[in-house]
């Protein structure tokens, strides 16, 4: 059911892991859902993402979509990566399932979300940039079993 | 690669022995069982004995069994039959929330054509309460339906308890036994059922196939229209390799139950208590005794079930999960969410269903694989990363 693009992004993320002290940091989708992506963006002073990195919690397509969005917006200015959306991230998949075509949305909001951190610590406003959803309320309880 | 099949709840490989039973009747004795001439007579004796086997699994007459192409069909005529024989008596059914989609999406059927169903709640472990059943019955009640086991977590029903209470006022008992049928006993008598879903393909028969025992003397009607196979109560051509394979899979399954589910539960504990042991944050779904001998279901936090599966499937490892993008659908598993499971840890289920053919070193090498699939995914996970840091902060 999915591309050979997806497999391998699924099986080989990359981009997996945090940034401490990170430029910017999104979080969006909420664990009732059952999709969380987390984007850490590391920008330099001429706005340029030196690094990003990424955690996600959800099915393959979660994971795949997460990698390739990292993977469009290393290397580019703040005003290019957000022109990186979610139907770029899905075509560098070669396809999603369509039950799979939120993962990709929730790419595209991830790092959304991270940039308007950025711009938030740095107090800068981002061209073209809203303020992304706030919808992760429900981490996971704390419960014992 | 070595292949691991550990999904036989989904369905079971054909034994070598109903194969070699079946074969015959594609070529050689093909005729139609109902036809009256001499050719006809070794396929129609092949269908009334694979009938006797098949009731004999339950401790039913033959008379009383009636071959459907699967259980799916049988749940279906069994709930829409007896809900319009019945329905001069009262229009309300009671059912479990926890069981199958062939019981579950018939009911809702019926209940647009102005039914009204009362759906049990479930204990943590998966079980029904009687008490809450006994409260649930009504004067114009005239069917209760609880599966026998449940496919998910494999938790086993009160069945014999269910049916004396339904016996006691009056009521129809049926039973989804698609998943117990040749796994554990049951007796029809004993347990006060009077009809009983069981399909071929979930103990070694062919898929496809599958019967519904109605008690003599349960008056439900025809729901295949057509010719009088089936003593004028299912219509169509009767699936002779089928039913032969359906048969001779009860005839195994009843001669190797004790044996087999003896196997099974011990290979199923190993796993179990490697699994809950060895992986933290891993939990049990369904009763940790009243459990098919053949299954096992855990949710491990912080991951999601698909995610599992594929990395599992890449090691020729095949299992099944409730999360919700394996079922298609947006929420998860209705069963995980039954016992009380909030969503994001009923994403992160998995299904291991076991067989006669399954090893010690299957399972050792399975839950081997599956402790670094979820170290791996663990470490991928937000959810995973705050619940570390918030418990160094605490
Ligand atoms: C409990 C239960 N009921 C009904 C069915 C449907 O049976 P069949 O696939 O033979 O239609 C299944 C199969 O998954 C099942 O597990």
């Amino acid at each position: 059911m999915y591309s050979e693009k997806v497999m391998d992004h699924f099986t080989n993320p990359r981009n997996v892991g945090e940034i401490e002290n990170a430029s910017g940091v999104g979080t969006v989708g909420n664990a009732k859902c059952g999709d969380i992506m987390r984007i850490y963006l590391d920008i330099d002073d001429d706005g340029i993402i030196k690094d990003v990195k990424f955690k996600t919690f959800g099915c393959g397509a979660a994971v795949a979509t997460s990698s390739m969005a990292t993977e469009l917006v290393k290397g580019k200015n703040v005003q290019q990566a957000l022109e990186v959306t979610n139907k770029a991230v899905m075509e560098a998949l070669d396809g999603l399932p369509p039950v799979k075509v939120h993962c990709s949305l929730l790419a595209e909001e991830a790092i959304h979300a991270a940039l308007w951190d950025y711009a938030q610590k740095k107090g800068i406003k981002i061209e073209g940039l809203e303020k992304p959803p706030q919808d992760i309320g429900e981490i996971v309880e704390e419960e014992d079993y | 690669m070595r292949q691991i099949y550990l999904d036989n709840a989904a369905t079971t490989c054909v034994k070598e022995e109903v194969l070699r039973e079946i074969l015959p009747y594609f070529t050689e004795d093909y005729a139609n069982p109902s036809a009256i001439y001499s050719f006809a007579q070794k396929a129609s004796q092949a269908v009334e004995d694979a009938r006797r086997k098949a009731a004999e699994l339950i401790g039913a007459n033959a008379n009383e069994i009636y071959f459907t192409a699967g259980g799916s069909e049988s749940d279906n005529w069994a709930l829409k039959a007896a809900a319009e024989a019945y329905n001069s008596k009262g229009k309300h059914i009671i059912t479990s929330a926890i069981e199958h989609h062939a019981i579950l999406h018939t009911c809702s059927y019926l209940e647009k054509q102005g039914y009204e169903v009362t759906y049990l709640k479930v204990d943590e472990y998966g079980k029904i309460s009687l008490e809450e059943l006994k409260k649930a019955v009504r004067p114009d009640t005239i069917l209760i339906s609880v599966m026998t086991a449940n496919n998910e977590i494999g938790t086993i029903e009160p069945i014999k308890e269910i049916g004396k209470i339904a016996h006691e006022n009056g009521i129809l008992f049926h039973t989804d036994a698609v998943q117990a049928y040749g796994h554990i006993p049951i007796d029809v008598n004993e347990m006060n059922i009077d009809m009983l879903s069981a399909s071929g393909h979930k103990l070694g028969g062919p898929k496809g196939t599958g019967l519904l025992y109605i008690r003599k003397g349960v008056k439900i009607r025809s729901f295949i229209h057509g010719g009088a196979q089936e003593r004028n109560r299912r219509a169509g051509t009767l699936n002779t390799a089928g039913i032969v394979g359906l048969g001779k899979a009860a005839e195994l399954a009843k001669a190797q139950m004790q044996s087999r589910a003896e196997y099974e539960t011990k290979l199923r504990d190993h796993l179990i208590s490697r699994v809950l042991s060895e992986i933290p944050y891993s939990r049990l779904n369904g009763d940790p005794k009243d459990r098919l001998p053949n299954n096992a279901n855990f949710c491990f936090r912080f991951i999601e079930g698909e995610s599992m599966l594929i990395m599992l499937d890449r090691l020729g490892i095949y299992a099944s999960s409730g999360s919700a993008c394996t079922s298609g659908s947006l929420d998860p598993s209705h069963v995980l969410l039954a016992i009380g499971l909030p969503h994001e840890i009923a994403y992160g289920s998995l299904r291991l269903t076991l067989s006669e053919e399954t090893t010690l070193k299957d399972i050792d090498h399975t839950v081997d694989e599956l402790k670094g699939i979820i170290k791996r995914l663990r470490d991928m996970s937000p959810l995973y990363a705050d619940f570390i840091s918030e418990k160094k902060g605490a």
